[in-house]
């Protein structure tokens, strides 16, 4: 049998770096085949170079028995080689409809296109409304346009980068079926992801990629999530120490009937939110991206007060009026999203980036002077003891790899002893060993008695970490529930947009989902 | 009010209107494929004089007219390599462009000040007033009204324009796809300066056969304008044109009809000030920034 897909020693590098050395491995038609490996491992590069966004420096690609050069987009989707791209290459102001023509090379006209998007549609039992524009879908449909415009020109071998990442359980099992349904047509599938336990349901074959080479090849079905894990990161896997599971002190952080506007142009309103969290308790919020959490980071933190409304309370005392500064004064740490630009300032050194958030708590700053040799002990005292791999204090933030600097802007935080910890994603883009810090880092945060609130979209992160649970939809906040009696189905209902308040229709869901 | 006078009000009206229509269609294309081009005003200097100078030289106003095109385009090269090319910041290039283009213009225009040119005026007279005001224009005000039809079918119907749209609401993405992002924006600038050059020369061949420093007295600025009070739709900007075409003439007749309980100087300031209000109205308005193309003014940068 010819194999669709074979590649041979490519190699690729860049200034510094090399980011693929002496990759080959092969896809058989038919086949679902994962690439494995962390960050920073030379997955996307390696699938850029087949999508023919990039090009390799040495090695070949053979295509169907021949071999090929694809140089261009536009070559290899007239190869048969379609592409879902991990952050969507789509066009927010545009309708469905047109963002599927700009991805082709020769659509036809309108209405034929539009037959042909609605055939693709019943063919795989997907539903999607062409006209509707894109910012006014959720992220499930923004990956179905992705996939239909792959689909529609007939792909030989299919390349999903990270496709789960941003889908509710329930919608990762309708992808699962479209996926198993594509591959029973023959078509190939390279499937870049690093959930280990859905490439153990999907895969047939799995390359591992660690440091831009190929560091084995197996069969996911054998292998353990450990196993492969630890295969990823090229070492044995450290568990986390666990959590003093029900000890909780008094009622710490309280928010009530919390409402705001979304940010424009597309932002999401926060819709009468109310949580509570107790003295060593870490509360998660779940969701999919979009669905208000940047909303309620900035809300919580101070930096959006305009048209705020509810109270916010530390230990009793109620914070929604006051500013940034003195929240942070007040015992309240908040760390957004973005690292990069939010959180840290790349262009400035580690310890300039001690002051942005800790120079009230450190006392780093004083009668409006810097105390920068405080600053600059201070930010020694969190690379010692967050082990961040950084030249000293006075490397500068854009510098560290992504997983370091995260673990950096964390300490910076935790260190300051805060009341409550307000984080967004602490893993997200961190490879194993930094995110297996990270999360230890929070756990003993709790210990000694501080308030945590997790936003995450990593279930299984949630699922570790914390003792209750809620999930955010469109601006509202479901019910808390506690971790340790919850069902996946439930949180992913509820994800999707089922609100806790007709449990009854939840409930009936669920069971024709356990059913189907 | 005889019929004679509405009339003449009309034709002025359009006369008014149709350099910034023809501008700010030429912005809208730039603006909607991710640059912003501040220099608009530059650019109709260099063509004033440029259309100028050779319709006064060959005695053909046409050719002034082609000259003014190609020569606005040649300016918009430079901010287009600027700004795309070595990724300057875009306001602080327009705006330089437009310093540069009153300075050039002046320049240029030294040894024309004074002197009349023949004019691309109407083809056809009539004595028929009604005639007159369908029939009896500048070529160039039907050209204003026929560019607008096609901007917007090029626009909203047209494969290329479906693209050009996509490039300037994400850059990014059109790259992953695989569409040259910078070579469709090189594209919508250089149209964008033809456009501007274009409605330059309507003040140096048309309104004013004559060259004079400063001609387009900052109506450039109100083509800018006109983008956003339009939200990048073409048939709107055909509407705030007209509606801009009526305040300037108001000002005019306002003069000349010897009305004076306002200062003249604040009924000349009109425009301008209407300019200032519309901004600040949208820039309010909740939804105002919605149908701005989102990677307006961001530089691109291939990484991938």
């Amino acid at each position: 049998m010819t194999l669709r897909l074979e590649l041979n020693g490519i190699t690729k590098r860049f200034p510094g770096v090399i980011a693929n050395e002496n990759v080959s491995f092969a896809v058989a038609p038919g086949e679902i085949h994962a690439l494995l490996g962390e960050n920073g491992a030379g997955k996307s590069t390696l699938v850029k170079i087949i999508y023919g966004v990039q090009r390799a420096d040495e090695g070949t690609i053979a295509f169907d028995g021949r071999k090929v050069e694809i140089a261009s987009p536009h070559a290899a989707r007239s190869l048969g080689i379609g592409m879902v791209f991990q952050h969507f290459s789509l066009f927010e102001a545009m309708t469905v409809l047109e963002n599927i023509a700009l991805g082709m090379d020769n659509p036809p006209p309108r209405r034929e296109l539009e037959e042909k998007i609605r055939h693709v549609l019943n063919t795989y039992g997907l539903s999607l409304d062409p006209h509707r524009d894109v910012h006014t879908l959720s992220v499930g449909e923004r990956q179905r346009i992705e996939i239909v415009r792959a689909l529609i020109q007939n792909p030989k071998l299919l390349i999903m980068d990270e496709p789960t990442s941003v889908l509710t359980p329930q919608e990762v099992d309708r992808l699962f079926d479209t996926l198993r349904q594509l591959k029973a047509e023959g078509c190939s599938i390279l499937y870049i992801s690093h959930k280990l336990h859905e490439i153990k349901a999907l895969c047939d074959t799995a390359t591992v990629l660690r440091g831009g080479k190929v560091v084995a090849t197996c069969d996911p079905a054998e292998e353990t999530a450990r196993s492969m894990a630890e295969m990823m990161i090229g070492g044995s896997l450290k568990d986390l120490s666990p959590k003093n599971d029900g000890v909780y002190g008094e009622e710490r952080f309280a928010i009530s009937n919390l409402s705001a506007p979304g940010e424009p142009p597309f932002g999401v309103s926060l819709k009468d939110v109310s949580f509570a969290i107790r003295s060593g308790e870490i509360l998660g919020i779940a969701g999919v991206a979009g669905n208000g959490q940047n909303e309620l980071i900035s809300v919580l933190s101070g930096e959006r007060t305009d048209g705020v409304s509810g109270v916010i309370r530390l230990d009793g005392s109620d914070l929604s009026k006051l500013g940034v500064g003195a929240r942070r004064r007040a015992g309240l740490a908040a760390l957004p999203e973005e690292r990069n630009g939010h959180a840290a300032i790349g262009q400035m050194t580690l310890a300039e980036n001690t002051l942005l958030s800790a120079r009230g708590p450190k006392l780093l700053a004083g009668s409006g002077i810097l105390r920068t040799g405080k600053a600059h002990d201070y930010a020694r005292t969190v690379i010692e003891a967050f082990s961040v791999k950084a030249t000293g204090p006075k490397a500068k933030a854009g510098s560290l790899s992504g997983g370091n600097l995260q673990k950096f802007v964390v300490g910076r935080e935790i260190m300051t002893d805060p009341a409550v910890f307000i984080v967004s994603q602490p893993t997200w883009g961190v490879d194993a060993g930094a995110a297996g810090f990270i999360r230890q880092a929070m756990i003993d945060l709790a210990a000694k008695g501080a308030a945590i609130l997790l936003v995450s979209q990593d279930l299984d992160e949630l699922l570790e970490l914390c003792d209750r649970l809620a999930v955010i939809n469109a601006g509202k906040l479901s019910e808390t529930m506690d971790v340790k009696t919850v069902s996946i189905e439930k949180i992913g209902l509820l994800m999707g947009g089922v609100h806790g308040e007709d449990d009854a229709a939840a409930d009936a869901e669920m069971h024709r989902g356990k059913a189907a | 009010m005889s019929v004679q006078l509405t009339v003449a009000i009309m034709m002025t009206i359009a006369g008014a209107a149709t350099p910034l229509l023809i501008a700010a269609l030429g912005e809208l294309v730039v603006e909607k494929s991710g640059v912003l081009n501040l220099g608009v005003e530059g650019m109709m200097l260099i063509g004033a004089v440029a259309g100028f100078a050779v319709a006064y030289s060959t005695g053909v106003p046409t050719l002034g007219a082609i000259a003014a095109l190609i020569a606005g385009a040649l300016v918009s090269s430079v901010f287009a390599f600027l700004t795309l090319s070595l990724m300057a910041n875009q306001v602080a290039t327009g705006l330089a462009l437009t310093i540069f283009g009153t300075g050039v213009s002046a320049l240029i225009g030294a040894p024309f000040v004074g002197i009349t040119t023949s004019t691309l005026g109407p083809l056809f007279a009539f004595d028929n007033p009604l005639l007159r005001l369908l029939f009896g224009h500048s070529p160039l005000v039907y050209l204003g009204i026929a560019l607008t039809i096609a901007v917007w079918w090029f626009l909203k119907h047209s494969r290329p324009g479906l693209i050009l749209r996509a490039v300037g609401e994400s850059d990014d993405a059109a790259h992953a796809i695989g569409y040259p992002v910078l070579r469709i924006r090189y594209l919508a600038v250089l149209f964008g300066g033809a456009m501007a050059g274009l409605a330059g020369c309507y003040y140096s061949l048309v309104l004013t056969p004559m060259w004079a420093e400063r001609l387009t007295a900052g109506r450039g600025w109100i083509a800018i304008a006109l983008v956003v009070f339009a939200s990048w739709k073409p048939g709107r900007v055909l509407l705030g044109a007209y509606l801009f075409g009526l305040v300037i003439t108001m000002e005019l007749q306002a003069k000349a009809a010897g009305f004076n309980m306002f200062a003249p100087e604040f009924l000349a300031a009109l425009p301008y000030l209407a300019t200032v209000a519309v901004l600040a109205i949208i820039s309010f308005a909740p939804q105002g920034g919605a149908n701005a193309p989102a990677c307006l003014a961001k530089p691109f940068r291939a990484t991938a």
